[in-house]
């Protein structure tokens, strides 16, 4: 159970819990950059109004629990299928909003096929993917995402591309195909990403709930564990070396999603 | 209904839209495709959905995702189909969800061929994935019990929240025979308690297959056994023909069960006294009955299209009570009556 808070007298209550989000302490390491994309998908949802009519899809990864974190229901996906059990879900009940979370191992690696065809068929679903450049949960392996010469548990001598293959840029490619109408990648870096993360997010359950196509957001977050560095030298670091090769941006928004007011 | 004439992947098809089939999530592979093909123009017909997958793998994990959401969902494939399938079955056996597979097996193993077998036994009823579990097997001989098996399979699947397969082969999926198909059944309006439907007016759920820590998971384990062990004791369902005054035993399933009916008719006219046992349920297997048949009988003779996995089954039940013989063929090739009265005659020589 999350500390309950106490407010002191005289002093009113300016920053809640979103109802979207359950009130629970996470497992997440400290400084890990999951809560703090959590707390904006429940913003997000709560902004829309749509928590009762909100089915997420957790994957493999350190996001495994999030059925537990939000105030709302929620499947377990096999690793990399979210976004094929978000087509199986969605279809039979096109009047949920039905997201998956992914990690870069879930949807970059193991579930490549699954999500480029989800976005390929315009599934009106949402994927929020969660880019830290390495495998989290299992130990700080190599990720599809993980820089070149950047060191992990089984790039040792840091990733070698001629061997391991290059980083693969995801949003671009997602943003090739044809149903996708909104694809973007941001950060949460620094408060100014976050915000602006916030508003991507929004964004891309609005187009959903307009029935416009397929939408992603990118976030570029850190692994301070995995990574070996405290939580502000993560951010620092991806700041400085991951959004050099993910450059961010949005990749895809079509005229109707422009216009959407977000 | 009148009965009419119907090709077995068409008529299972179009059994599981007069069933109540909601969704449909599939990938080409022959001896099957004409069902995927069939369900491309009902379902749409009917405003249900249908969606070809981009492999069997999404296609499970698409059943998988709907049948969370709690309505009668199908799939349907074949041998290496099957196999890309596996992660879903456990996800889904793990889960407790309820879901219909149609496998019309082909030769293998590998890409093999495309001709009828039943190869996939060990597969459907030992082995369908990582874990402890056993999916209800059921095991169609004509068109007219494939078409009623379906409907079977829909209500097994719903009464345990578990997975149920339809053990058919290429032979049965594309011969035709005249049957009769069930009415249309309307859609249920409600979605069962348990179905994740988003977070209306009710605490927020989830379904999942992760239980950490080993206490937990062994006690969920513990309920799926007692659930296994409840289907055991009231789905098993065979079929008997001439057993009363047996003196040998044939044990077959499926289309080859079939043709021992005519083995038996060829072997009965011979002089023999034979009867004939065939499994409608793979798993949960008529074990009991098979061992209190054994003692009535000097022999047995499994047959399948397969090198001998039911077989192993059999030899388990009996326990050394009778003799168990074995005629298999492999590759596709489909054993003749003729054949199997041969395997027979042997039989009896030999147990005289
Ligand atoms: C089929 C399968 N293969 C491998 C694993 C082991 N596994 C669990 S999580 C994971 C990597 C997850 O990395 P990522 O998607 O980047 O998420 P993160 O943990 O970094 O949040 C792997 C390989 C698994 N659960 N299932
Ligand atoms: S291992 Fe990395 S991604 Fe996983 S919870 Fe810890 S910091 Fe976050």
């Amino acid at each position: 159970m999350a500390t309950e808070i106490r407010i002191p007298e005289g002093m009113e209550l300016v920053y809640e819990y979103p109802e979207s989000l359950a009130k629970k302490d996470t497992h997440y390491c400290p400084g890990c950059t999951h809560g703090i994309v959590h707390r904006l998908i429940a913003e997000a949802l709560d902004d829309l109004g749509v928590r009762e009519r909100t089915i997420g899809i957790a994957p493999v990864g350190c996001s495994v629990l999030a059925y537990y974190y939000f105030n709302v229901d929620f499947v377990e996906a096999a690793h990399g299928r979210a976004p094929a059990m978000a087509t199986g879900i969605k279809r039979v009940n096109p009047d949920k909003i039905v997201f998956t979370y992914q990690g870069d191992g879930d949807l970059a690696a193991i579930g490549t096929g699954e999500i480029i065809h989800a976005a390929n068929r315009g599934e009106l679903i949402t994927t929020i993917f969660i880019n830290n450049a390495i495998y989290g949960m299992t130990g700080g392996q190599m990720a599809p995402t993980t820089l070149p010469g950047m060191v992990t548990t089984s790039t040792p001598t840091g990733r070698n591309c001629a061997l391991a293959g290059y980083p693969i840029r995801m949003s671009e490619i997602l943003a090739q195909t044809e149903g996708a109408v909104y694809v973007t990648r941001e950060a949460t870096t620094d408060l100014a990403s976050i915000r602006k993360t916030k508003k991507a997010i929004k964004r891309a359950f609005k187009v959903q709930v307009e029935g416009l196509g397929f939408s992603c957001v990118e976030v570029v977050s850190t692994c301070p564990t995995n990574w070996n560095l405290d939580p502000w030298e993560a951010m620092e670091w991806a700041k400085e070396n991951m959004t050099e090769y993910f450059l961010l941006g949005t990749y895809k928004m079509t005229d109707e999603v422009k216009a959407l007011k977000v | 209904m009148a009965k009419e004439l119907l090709e077995g992947n068409v008529a299972f098809a179009e059994a599981a839209v007069r069933f109540g089939l909601r969704a449909y999530f599939g990938y080409p592979i022959t001896p099957q495709s004409e069902a995927l093909e069939h369900l491309s123009k009902r379902m749409i017909e009917e405003g249900r959905v249908f969606l070809q997958a981009e492999s069997e793998l999404a296609a499970i994990n698409m059943v998988y995702g709907a049948a969370c959401t709690g309505v009668r969902v199908m799939t349907s494939t074949s041998g290496p189909g099957f196999s890309l399938m596996e992660e879903g079955f456990s996800y889904i056996a793990g889960s407790e969800v309820p879901a219909v597979i149609v496998n019309m097996m082909r030769g293998g193993p590998g890409l093999g061929n495309i001709q009828p077998s039943q190869g996939d036994y060990f597969l459907m009823t030992k082995s369908a994935g990582h874990g402890d579990f056993h999916p209800i097997v059921l095991a169609p001989a004509s068109i007219q019990e494939l078409i009623d098996m379906v409907g079977l399979a829909f209500e097994l699947a719903e009464k345990y929240r578990t997975l149920v397969f339809i053990a058919g082969d290429g032979s049965l999926g594309q011969m035709m025979e005249s049957a009769e198909l069930p009415p249309m059944q309307d859609l249920p309006k409600e979605r069962p308690a348990w179905a994740i439907t988003g977070a209306k007016g009710r605490e927020s759920k989830f379904i999942t297959s992760l239980y950490l820590g080993a206490e937990n998971l062994e006690a969920v384990n513990l309920r799926l056994q007692a659930k296994l062990a409840e289907i055991r004791e009231n789905e098993i369902r065979w079929q008997e023909y001439e057993t009363e005054d047996a003196e040998l035993l044939l044990i077959a399933y499926g289309i080859v069960g079939r043709i021992c009916i005519s083995a038996l008719r060829e072997a009965r006219n011979a002089g023999l006294k034979v009867g004939l046992l065939r499994p409608q349920t793979l798993w949960p297997l008529a074990e009991e009955r098979m061992a209190e048949l054994a003692r009535q009988v000097r022999g047995i003779l499994v047959a399948e299209m397969s090198a001998g996995q039911l077989l192993e089954d059999v030899q388990r039940a009996v326990a050394a009570k009778t003799s168990v013989h074995f005629y298999g063929r492999l590759g596709g090739v489909v054993p003749m009556a003729d054949e199997i009265v041969d395997k027979l005659r042997e039989l009896d020589e030999e147990t005289h």
